[in-house]
């Protein structure tokens, strides 16, 4: 296997940072437990990806500790459009993921911890696993309300949600994973979850929004460090194995041969937003010009992310024909993306007759077609 | 040893969506030996229905979300075939037989159920050994295919070149570490395997090809006929070239420049180009930084390049016109609004800086920053990337010196600047010193400009830039 000799490396150096005297032997029995040294949602996603590639986990289970600078961080087959204010995360700076497993929209930031249980195909069990997380954090405060939902969510107080959960089937390797609120920003969290969206149709899986809550709003002493550190004290329990957890760079690429391809390929553009199930956008423009509004049906099939067809509605004359036609033609086959049509339309208006009514016309029309997008 | 036949398959697991299982093959004979290799799928093979697995958890329906492979395609062991989602989980489906799809027994968001047909493998007649493979060392980018052997119940993944190498020394497959997906066992593996046993590594077969040596490939000490006599003979492998032509349609930048410059070509274009020392801007420059810093601005040459071009267009207004589509009337344009090339992950973009004339050196800095940071986050507006009348290219920060820019219509001149380098010149007292040297090459529309007034233009910039000081006598 490529990974054990790499791996046996690794272990040694996690001797070093955390218990000299443990030998890998111990650990390497039945189950192991890591943790990402990086909070780069690209990264930290690449190392899923790797391990589910990779590993073999017939002989040995594994349990993937993590977090994320703010990001959101969208289920395999959802739309980004329909599920967050895409202004909004380009405006704070907040990375967007799509990751390979199902479910819905989450946002991660570092008050959020996220687990991955990885497991043979035949293993994969996604109860057992929140019913894990749920005994440790009893254990660590049995005060606390939280049960698991038969929607594999873990709610707290009954009503508030501090976990979802989503997984990933290969042909011989599975995961599941689940976030765990402790102590996330949730302004920024419902702000940002809210797409002003109207007007897309599409089949891509909705999220189901519910309310959230805080670890911390629940009991002030707690820290994300402490609940990691029981998450992994039961897993090792569970396991039998020590309860050691390794720490892992997600940019070694000694360690994890082919890391850097998988995190570059999370970041393209192609998978984020060209994997977007096809969907339309059926919508009316109020554009204020002059002294008048004119209202501006515009009717649009996204596939792949691109604009398959492309229908605006203006008035007769509006523009002159063969602009409008040139301006079709150029959006039809583009990204559905501000920059790209940006660059797009500027460039048209580089060749087109240097009129100011006509370019005051053609910016008001494009600016409000890249604010849908 | 291998017989190199190659034909290659492209996995059906999609990285773009938009790829498809494209199966193509070419067969490169080297052997000398006769071997008759199956290379298409027999049509008239057992047609296979392939049925949706279990999912786990009880699960017995599924939403098909995505097709990896289409009616037609053919499919290897282990390829990927579609992702279907259940609850939130996405499952990718793989074949279990190598074959062609003859059909898909569901559209994209159907409800599939466990149990029942998910599609139709063709099973090539005689499978097993029969399909060929492209062997091992190729990077990433190559597909390989593999046959699945039982061996005494152990089951071991290698290809059949693998397994002969394997035979031949009389290895056991199943006593080799397999170093590759899946743990299948390479090429390597078994020659490893061999190191360790025998302390050398034994050549192939003496039948296989003798292949000119390449310079750079692997060395294989003989089979020692006579063991003291160890002469290293290149045993390469023949270049196996497996890439493809892509065709991909012409789309956002590029159309974008396709558009541009198909206009810019209608444009008698001519060049001037010049030097210029920059020694004294460089000093004043690395004076002026740390005062630009303290008011939170980054300040690199161009704002000085620009204001001097304003300066100079002051001067020489038709440089800041604009020839109408008939050539019948020219407008001089009030408004400096002076492009920068700016290079970003995407292509050439080209933002203005609106009204130079009335900007001071330190405006036109702090918005070139706040072009640039919008311009590497992808998100400059349209009113920064329209209205330009004047353009500069700073291609020096990448490298040349002198370059033949092409002028972004509906201008009618642009300069792009080489880099600074330092080379010795002389002084008026015919002392050598060292100077900072930079090139400065204009383009102008000569059906409008003629070449006086491009060099005077030139010259008048050149002077404000050579002697910053002279530029406050002009400063409005």
């Amino acid at each position: 296997m490529v990974l054990q000799p790499s791996l046996k490396n690794c272990l040694r150096l996690s001797c070093v940072l955390r218990t000299p005297k443990a030998g890998f032997r111990s650990t390497a029995r039945g189950a192991l437990i890591i943790q990402s040294v990086s909070n780069d949602v690209y990264q930290n996603l690449a190392v899923e990806d790797w391990i589910h590639d990779h590993m073999d986990l017939e002989k040995r289970q594994v349990l993937f500790l993590w977090r994320n600078s703010p990001a959101v961080v969208i289920g395999r087959h959802q739309n980004p459009w329909q599920e967050c204010d895409l202004r909004l995360l380009r405006q704070k700076n907040i990375k967007l993921a799509r990751r390979r497993s199902g479910g819905g929209t989450v946002y991660h930031d570092l008050g959020n911890i996220n687990l991955t249980f990885f497991t043979t195909r035949k293993k994969y069990e996604r109860m057992e696993n929140l019913k894990l997380v749920v005994k440790a954090l009893k254990a660590l405060r049995p005060q606390l309300d939280i049960h698991v939902t038969d929607r594999y969510d873990i709610l707290l107080d009954r009503h508030y949600k501090i976990s979802g959960t989503a997984a990933k089937l290969g042909r011989t390797s599975a995961y599941h994973h689940c976030t765990l609120l402790c102590n996330a920003d949730k302004f920024v969290l419902s702000s940002v979850l809210k797409s002003p969206y109207k007007g897309l149709k599409s089949n891509a899986t909705p999220s189901v929004p519910a309310s959230v809550k805080n670890l911390f709003d629940e009991d002030p002493s707690l820290t994300s460090e402490m609940l990691l550190d029981a998450i992994a004290k039961e897993y090792a329990t569970q396991h039998q194995i020590d309860h050691h957890i390794t720490l892992i760079n997600p940019a070694d690429e000694t360690l994890l041969p082919g890391i850097n391809n998988k995190t570059k390929e999370l970041q393209t553009w192609e998978w984020v937003y060209g994997k977007t199930p096809k969907f339309s956008v059926s919508t009316c423009l109020n554009m204020a010009y002059k002294d008048s509004v004119l209202d501006v049906k515009v009717n649009m099939d996204v596939k792949h992310g691109r604009i398959e067809v492309c229908n605006i509605d203006l008035p007769e004359q509006w523009l002159p024909p063969a602009l409008y036609s040139e301006l079709v033609k150029s959006l039809t086959g583009s990204k559905f993306c501000p920059n790209e049509t940006t660059t797009l339309v500027t460039t048209l208006l580089r060749v087109c007759p240097q009129d100011d009514e006509l370019h005051s016309r053609w910016n008001l029309l494009c600016e409000n077609m890249i604010m849908l997008m | 040893v291998c017989i190199h036949r190659v034909r290659s398959c492209s996995s059906i697991r999609v990285i773009k969506s938009k790829s498809v299982c494209v199966f193509d093959k070419s067969a490169l004979k080297f052997s000398h030996q006769q071997r008759l290799f199956r290379t298409s799928a027999v049509s008239c093979g057992q047609i296979v229905q392939f049925k949706l697995s279990d999912i786990g958890e009880g699960i017995t329906e599924v939403t098909v979300k995505e097709w990896y492979i289409k009616e037609g395609d053919s499919v290897s062991q282990f390829d990927s075939i579609c992702e279907v989602q259940s609850d939130k989980a996405s499952v990718t489906i793989t074949s279990r037989y190598d074959g062609v799809i003859r059909k898909l027994h569901y559209s994209i968001d159907d409800i599939a159920f466990v149990g029942k047909p998910l599609v139709d493998i063709e099973i090539d007649a005689s499978k097993g050994v029969a399909s060929e493979e492209d062997v091992v060392e190729t990077p990433p980018m190559s597909h390989e295919e593999h046959t699945h052997q039982e061996i005494k119940g152990h089951k071991t993944l290698a290809t059949p070149a693998v397994r002969r190498l394997a035979m031949e020394n009389n290895i056991k497959l199943s006593e080799v570490v397999g170093t590759g997906k899946d743990n299948r066992i390479l090429k390597e593996d078994i020659l490893n395997y061999l190191a360790k046993q025998t302390g050398a590594i034994l050549p192939p077969s003496p039948k296989a090809e003798i292949v000119p040596p390449l310079p750079k490939s692997e060395t294989v000490p003989t089979a020692p006929k006579d063991k003291a006599l160890k002469i290293p003979v290149p045993v390469s492998r023949p270049i196996v070239f497996s890439g493809k032509d892509k065709t991909e349609p012409v789309t956002g930048f590029q159309k974008a420049m396709v558009k541009t410059m198909s206009a810019a070509l209608k444009i008698p274009h001519f060049g001037y180009c010049d030097e210029i020392d920059l020694t004294q801007l460089v000093q004043l420059r690395e004076e002026l930084k740390p005062l630009a810093e303290v008011r939170g601005v980054k300040l690199s040459f161009m704002p000085f390049f620009i204001k001097a071009a304003s300066l100079g267009l002051l001067q020489y207004p038709i440089l800041n016109a604009s020839l109408d589509e008939n050539c019948k009337n020219v407008t001089y344009k009030a408004s400096h609004n002076i492009g920068v090339a700016m290079d970003t992950e995407q292509g050439l973009i080209v933002p203005n800086v609106k009204n130079v004339q009335v900007c001071s050196v330190f405006d036109i800095a702090a918005e070139l920053n706040r072009l640039q940071s919008l311009g590497s986050a992808g998100q400059l507006g349209t009113s920064d990337l329209t209205g330009g009348t004047f353009t500069l290219s700073n291609i020096g920060t990448i490298g040349g010196t002198y370059a033949k820019p092409v002028i972004l219509p509906p201008e009618v001149a642009i300069g792009a600047l080489g880099k600074i380098q330092v080379v010795p010149r002389f002084n008026g007292k015919g002392e050598v010193f060292r100077a900072q040297i930079m090139n400065v090459s204009w383009s102008a529309d000569h059906r409008i400009i003629d070449g006086a007034t491009m060099a005077r233009f030139s010259n008048l910039w050149k002077s404000y830039v050579e002697n910053p000081a002279s530029m406050l006598l002009d400063l409005k």
